[in-house]
């Protein structure tokens, strides 16, 4: 069955890696939902975020392949551990005059989405949290015309202690094949 | 400590002390420093007549040698020429180490003359590659370039060399200690539990059937899988690649299974209620359509690449590691066995088919491509080192020429190359002299490298080339015959005179056109100084049968129609 997996990698920091992992995924087939690279602790090692839908076997698979690229240094599916996830989203809104504005920034609150940019014509919201979260905020936007959003796409980090899953209740999953 | 030395000089000295005795190549302008830096090299360089030919004698020396065969060519055209032998290497597993010479490293980027991305186009058809634009660090990629090429499940690996990298001086380090990549796993062992699982399974079946592949042959364990199938009495059924790892003649094997094996294996895996896979990946061509493929069989999966478990197929028990360690584990610990009422109902299979085409068909005459294979087995004794191109040819070679031994047959099965087997013959050839090679090519293929034939007479090599002449590209023109109402699509083919055209080239050429001259002819191609190419002047339409069509059941075949009475004076 499919599902929405995260999948936390250790890349090594060199030219082309990134290229040699969306090369694989396009290769053997995978649509990437999203995808986000940066540095991390170690120096000379990048780490990379990747959401994509694949069922059990597809997962198994496109492991051992991350595995096979000679560049990745571990590759951890996250699906059924306990981690968390956050995206951040920037979402500009048409205002046509104070009292929708003041409307919208209620609804907003409510999402505990800030203020970034206000204008006479457009506000710019900053929203960080779970794809359900940004995507309701989205969603209840739309209704007084979003003008334009961009989205980084997920990161990812699993959780120290793994027996607390209270948080994970809240990480926005599709339900899983088990 | 040793004194300075150019980037060349460094690459030729690496490419030494990895053993390398013969590279195989062609120059142009950005790998010029490395070819000045060869004359100094005591490394033997073939001088190819088109990349493409480099590639593929480098494969031909790997499969034969089981060492990484090399490569070496310019930016640009030279690098692009290089990447259908490449993709034939990745498909096949064929460790490759290949050498490409690239523009300055200020100019990378630029458009500059004779530029070419390779790195980004070879990307997907290798198992790494690396671009070098620094002097310092040649030695440290040669050697781990080798290592990713032969280590775990094998493949080509493509460096790139600027050319200011070539030219640069520096003090060489060099380590002869174990390579070390962060990232690069290769080794894999069987777990334990895993290992009891199978071998309740393999205790327990009534109609087990090894399939043994590529990885027997490569994992060097024709002697482990001997021991097992003598120890458990299963019986062997063998991919294209397989072939030889285990010894066609036993009374334990099968011959070859898929689109174009043997009825009777074909069934027996049909109605096996065990399969065991050995080094193999169960391509589309050995399964046939998926969900109807051995239905009622278990499957046991021991392969050596994690990626290949459940890709096609589901293990119910997958042994990931060494095919040689994973036999060596299994055979103490299986039961001896018997299983001659198994045995007797494949018998029964062979009953209808065993005395199959070649004597089913009439001495009029004629000569058939099937006489061919049979008579050049019997006149070498089944010892020739066997070197096939693409099409019908190459099944007929598989169906006919039986394979004792490992690596005395050399194919492109994954990637079906055809223009292969001319070049992949000369490393065959070098990597053991001894042997008597064989290329047998069709027309069609034949003349995609037959320019390798100057490469032949320039460099002395002396092999024997049997064309079989159809007149088509019979392979397609089979298909057409079958699924596309016979219509004959740029598939009837105009050769030139093949017997001059040896000649052409300083070697010899003979015509047969009756299977009655097949002894004669290699009488005097085996005497000739140098190469001795043969036209087999072979029936135009005739099929390989049997078939199961792209997508069918493995046991729904295409069977040679009215099989005409047994004239059986042959095995
Ligand atoms: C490079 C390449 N181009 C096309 C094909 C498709 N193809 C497969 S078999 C075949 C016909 C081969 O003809 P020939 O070499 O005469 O051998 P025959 O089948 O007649 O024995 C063709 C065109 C291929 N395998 N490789
Ligand atoms: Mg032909």
């Amino acid at each position: 069955m499919m599902t929405l997996r995260t999948y936390i990698m250790h890349v090594e920091d060199l030219p082309g890696v990134l290229n040699r992992v969306t090369s694989l995924f396009r290769r053997r087939g995978y649509n990437i939902e999203s995808l986000t690279v940066g540095r991390t602790e170690n120096p000379g090692v990048s780490r990379m975020t990747i959401v994509m839908e694949a069922d059990d076997d597809a997962a198994r698979r496109i492991e051992a392949n991350l595995y096979k690229l000679v560049n990745v240094l571990k590759v951890e599916d996250t699906t059924r551990r306990p981690c968390v996830t956050r995206e951040l989203a920037l979402i500009k809104v048409r205002t046509s005059n104070q009292s929708q504005r003041a409307h919208v920034m209620q609804l907003a609150e409510v999402f505990r989405a800030r203020v970034i940019d206000v204008a006479p014509e457009a506000l710019i919201f900053e929203i960080t949290g779970t794809r359900d979260k940004i995507e309701g905020l989205a969603g209840v936007l739309a209704e007084y015309g979003i003008v334009e959003m961009v989205r980084t796409g997920a990161v990812a980090m699993l959780r120290s202690a793994p027996e607390q899953v209270n948080e994970i209740q809240e990480e926005p999953r599709a339900t899983s094949a088990a | 400590m040793s004194a300075p030395r150019t980037g060349a000089q460094i690459l030729w000295e690496a490419l030494a002390r990895e053993g390398v005795d013969v590279v195989f190549g062609y120059p142009g302008g950005a790998i010029m420093p490395a070819y000045d830096a060869l004359l100094d090299s005591s490394i033997r360089h073939v001088l190819v007549r088109h990349e493409q030919g480099a590639a593929h004698m480098a494969d031909g020396y790997a499969r034969v040698s089981g060492k990484v065969g090399v490569a070496i060519a310019t930016s640009g055209p030279g690098a692009t020429n290089l990447v259908t032998g490449i993709a034939t290497a990745m498909l096949d597993s064929v460790p490759l180490v290949c050498i490409t010479g690239q523009v300055t490293s200020r100019l990378i980027g630029t458009d500059a003359f004779q530029e070419t991305d390779i790195t980004g186009v070879t990307l997907p058809i290798t198992k790494h590659n690396y671009l070098v634009t620094k002097v310092d660090d040649i030695a440290k990629t040669i050697r781990e370039a080798f290592y990713v090429a032969r280590s775990g499940r094998p493949g080509p690996v493509l460096v790139d060399i600027t050319k200011d990298a070539q030219q640069a001086t520096t003090t060489p380090v060099w380590s002869s200690a174990p390579v070390r990549m962060r990232g690069y796993r290769p080794e894999h062992k069987a777990e334990l539990d895993d290992l009891a699982r199978a071998t309740e399974l393999i205790d327990r079946a009534k109609r087990p059937v090894i399939l043994a592949g590529h990885g027997i042959v490569k994992a060097e364990a024709s002697g482990e899988l001997r021991a097992f199938v003598e120890k458990t009495g299963i019986p062997v059924a063998s991919t294209l690649l397989g072939l030889g790892g285990f010894p066609a003649t036993h009374p334990l094997s099968l011959g070859m299974m898929g689109m174009h094996g043997e009825a009777w294996v074909n069934h027996a895996i049909q109605e096996a209620d065990l399969l065991i896979a050995l080094g193999m990946r169960f391509d589309d061509r050995v399964t046939g359509k998926l969900d109807t493929y051995a239905v009622n069989a278990k499957k046991i999966h021991c392969e050596l690449d994690p990626a290949e478990i459940n890709k096609n197929v589901r293990a119910d028990v997958a042994l990931v590691g060494d095919v040689k360690d994973t036999l060596e584990a299994l055979i103490p610990l299986v039961t001896r066995r018997d299983r001659a009422q198994w045995l007797q109902r494949i018998d029964e299979y062979k009953g209808d088919s065993a005395v199959r085409d070649i004597q089913t068909m009439p001495h009029d005459g004629r000569l058939f491509a099937a006489h061919v294979m049979h008579d050049l087995w019997r006149i070498t004794q089944g010892k020739a080192l066997v070197v096939t191109d693409v099409g019908q040819h190459q099944m007929w070679e598989a169906q006919y020429y039986k394979h004792d031994h490992p690596r005395k047959l050399v194919t492109s099965g994954g990637l079906g190359t055809m223009g292969f087997a001319l070049p992949a013959a000369i490393g065959a050839k070098l990597a053991s002299p001894d042997d008597e090679v064989w290329v047998i090519a069709g027309d069609g293929g034949f003349q995609m490298t037959a320019c390798e034939l100057s490469t032949i007479a320039q460099e002395g090599v002396k092999l024997h080339v049997a064309i079989i002449n159809n007149g088509y590209l019979g392979m397609v023109r089979q298909w057409q015959q079958f699924f596309y109402d016979g219509r004959y699509s740029a598939t009837p083919l105009k050769s030139p005179d093949f017997v001059k055209l040896a000649e052409a080239h300083g070697l010899t050429g003979i015509r047969v056109t009756k299977r009655d001259e097949i002894e004669g002819a290699v009488a005097r191609a085996r005497r000739a100084d140098g190469t001795c190419v043969i036209d087999f002047r072979v029936e135009q339409e005739d099929s390989v049968y049997p078939m199961v069509p792209a997508g069918a059941a493995l046991n729904e075949m295409i069977r040679r129609p009215n099989p005409i009475v047994e004239t059986a004076e042959d095995d």
